[in-house]
């Protein structure tokens, strides 16, 4: 896109680069739950604008991307285009391949930060379909982020307990459930496919334009592993 | 350098597989090596070889190294002059010698390629050895033919196994007796504790059957300070009466062709051949057919065993799907190797049998074309390690399985080979682990997974070098 990164916060940042932060044209930001609150404080202290990005799944990497030039001249905006239009192959590709094995499944979400309503584009454009999300510690201002997000009929949670999301996954009968590590063997001793959504169960990443194949591939491998065949004996 | 280069392209690879008057490191042994471990499995038993002392020290060097463990058999040292005038003085000499040392209840007597050649006839000799009271009268000497130059240790151990049972069995078989129980052939198969993992499971079904031949003693047996030269387990008696048995299971129908053969048509009995049933399905079946023979119930216990692996299998499944396998040995393994990979959503690429039929092949196809992960699969019977180098280097896999003799190809193409099959020379005690059953499915997940997992750990850099995985 020819922009210039100056900083990042905190990931692969340097004490020596993030103390020229408050120079910069524009914040973006990924994690809006840890991360906006010295985003504003950027803001009100040295009037740089901050806005949100989600770089989760090809349709929301190109509106995130189209968004962020908008911000910048004619020249970024034509470059922007340009990424967008050599990447796109590259992702018809992916969603080509896995969107037979995996249109129409359901999710269900369970996450903290932004994921609960982050990732539910890269699914979207995957054809499936999230039927419910929830955060452990989302805020007032994260769920008005996520109702746009969802269909109507999505069911919301918030801070479920391990049983009250027991009990919602065997009521609504995911194809799929994404949460953490206390949650993952509980469901797939219940037989129903699961993938950790924190640390992309040491895969990943996930997210960009590299991210979404690896994303792709680890659903599919989740639903579709021929080990949920065996779960009951054959002789019972 | 330049050939050091030329040997991993695809043009060498070409010209590799246009080969056919030579064969570079064949993923099978001789027959008699087979005719050996089979013999091991019987009570009081000597094994024998009607042949040079070479050959001999072959298959007891090569038997010793996979087990760590003594092997005892002799051969009647045929030498130059044998080899003119025939071997018949050396079997008069050396059945003498070996039943007044050995004190031997049965004589297991293969040959070796020299005396093949002769054409040296063991029954005309055993008879020439009894007239000569080298042996008592009523001591069996049971015997195969086994030459090298056609057949593997699978054709030697179908055919020593066959010729003991026909031996100890001569007036045992009556028409309409049947002893309600059931035999299990386990086949050519170097994880001893399958044998044992067999036994427990048709005790927990309440299963009355006789191994044939239970070589587990022989093969892995406890340091007491004593030295006891016959282990086998499977005792003369039981060895006879195997004929009057409902039925004959094999677990591995390439080691078993002839023998199974003569329990349903000789015997009169039902048999069912299995391809040595790795993982959980696989086995699923065989219990099943067990259950069905028996009309004995799979119990609980088991049932819960088989949890245990399913569990296992879920957790792992991140670790084998989608990854891409090369896997060589005998044709009955390949089967079961590959069942279990495609179970866990493991790709099989390049399998190498050198044992592998037409016949084999076919049935290959139909268990690959059976999963959407076999569709990448090439089978390649008759092949060698030399070609699996070949396809190692042109059309790279995450992992090779396969006996020791696949590590130079693995250390060349860069990848983790784990070891299974015969022989395994260069590791410690994998043929005390079960390959077979709900802990031989556990077993071969956590072997495969983690050398996968530890290939990850060694390439990464300090940044990507993570604590979970």
């Amino acid at each position: 896109m020819g922009l210039r990164v100056v900083t990042m916060w905190s990931g692969d940042g340097t004490i020596e680069s993030m103390k020229q932060n408050h120079e910069v044209k524009l914040n973006l930001i990924h994690c809006y739950r840890s991360m906006n609150y010295i985003a504003r404080h950027m803001e009100e202290t040295y009037g740089i604008p901050w806005m949100e990005y989600n770089f989760f799944g090809p349709t929301k990497i190109e509106a995130s991307i189209r968004a962020i030039a908008a911000r910048f001249d004619g020249k970024i905006r034509e470059q922007a285009e340009a990424v967008i239009t050599k990447y796109r192959p590259f992702m018809d590709a992916v969603v080509e391949k896995y969107r037979p094995r995996l249109g129409g499944k359901k999710v269900m979400l369970y996450v903290g930060g932004l994921r609960p309503r982050h990732v539910i584009g890269a699914y979207e454009d995957l054809g499936m379909e999230v039927i419910g999300t929830g955060y452990e510690f989302g805020h007032a201002d994260d769920y008005q982020r996520t109702f746009p997000q969802v269909k109507e009929g999505t069911v919301i949670y918030d801070d479920v307990t391990q049983f009250e999301f027991d009990e919602l996954v065997k009521k609504l009968e995911p194809d799929l459930v994404g949460s953490g590590i206390k949650e993952k063997y509980v469901f797939q001793k219940m037989g129903v496919p699961f993938r950790q959504m924190h640390s992309w169960d040491y895969s990943g990443p996930y997210h960009g334009y590299q991210g979404f194949p690896i994303f792709a591939r680890d659903m599919d491998m989740a639903v579709n592993s021929p080990t949920w065949d065996l779960v009951r004996a054959p002789w019972k | 350098m330049k050939t050091a280069e030329w040997i991993n392209t695809k043009e060498y690879k070409e010209l590799n597989f246009a080969r056919k008057s030579l064969v570079i490191n064949p993923t099978k042994a001789c027959q008699p090596l087979g005719s050996f471990f089979c013999a091991a499995g019987f009570e009081k038993t000597l094994a024998y070889e009607h042949g040079s002392q070479g050959c001999t020290a072959y298959f007891r060097n090569n038997l010793s190294r996979h087990y760590r463990e003594p092997f005892p058999a002799v051969s009647d040292s045929m030498t130059e002059d044998a080899a003119v005038f025939g071997g018949r003085a050396n079997m008069i000499e050396g059945l003498r010698n070996a039943y007044e040392i050995y004190q031997p209840e049965m004589i297991a007597m293969c040959t070796s390629c020299m005396s093949e050649v002769i054409g040296d006839d063991l029954k005309a000799f055993i008879s020439n050895s009894r007239d000569a009271e080298s042996v008592p009268a009523n001591l069996p000497v049971a015997f195969a033919h086994t030459p090298s130059f056609v057949g593997s240790h699978l054709t030697g151990y179908d055919s020593m196994l066959l010729g003991i049972i026909e031996t100890l069995s001569e007036g045992a078989s009556e028409e309409g007796i049947r002893n309600g129980k059931i035999n299990i052939i386990p086949g050519f198969d170097p994880h001893v504790e399958n044998i044992r993992e067999l036994k427990r499971y048709m005790k927990l079904m309440d299963v009355d059957c006789t191994i044939l031949a239970d070589n587990s003693e022989s093969l892995d047996s406890p340091l007491t300070g004593e030295y006891e030269m016959y282990k086998g387990k499977t005792t003369l008696a039981e060895a006879a009466d195997s004929v009057n048995a409902v039925a004959t299971l094999s677990m591995q129908a390439y080691s078993t062709l002839k023998t199974l053969k003569a329990f349903k048509i000789k015997y009169g009995q039902e048999i069912e051949a299995f391809h040595y049933p790795m993982g959980i399905s696989a086995f699923d079946q065989f219990l099943m057919k067990v259950s069905e023979i028996t009309e004995k119930p799979i119990p609980e216990a088991i049932e819960w065993e088989r949890g245990l692996a399913v569990d296992a299998a879920t957790d792992a499944h991140q670790y084998f799907h989608g990854r891409r396998f090369s896997l060589f040995g005998d044709p009955d393994l390949m089967m079961g190797l590959v069942g279990f990979l495609m179970e866990l959503g493991g790709e099989p690429v390049h399998i190498v049998s050198t044992n592998g039929t037409k016949k084999w092949v076919k049935m290959m196809e139909k268990t690959l074309a059976a999963s959407p992960h076999g569709s990448e699969a090439q089978i390649h019977a008759g092949r060698d390690l030399w070609h699996m180098r070949s396809l190692l280097m042109t059309e790279p896999v995450e992992m090779l399985i396969g006996n020791s003799h696949g590590k130079y190809a693995a250390k060349d193409a860069g990848i983790p080979h784990v070891r299974i099959g015969f022989p395994i020379v260069d590791r410690v005690n994998l043929h005390r682990y079960a390959t077979l059953g709900y802990k031989g499915a556990i077993n071969l997940i956590t072997w495969i997974a983690n050398a996968l997992i530890e290939e990850v750990d060694r390439k990464s850099d300090d940044a990507h070098f993570e604590l979970l995985r």
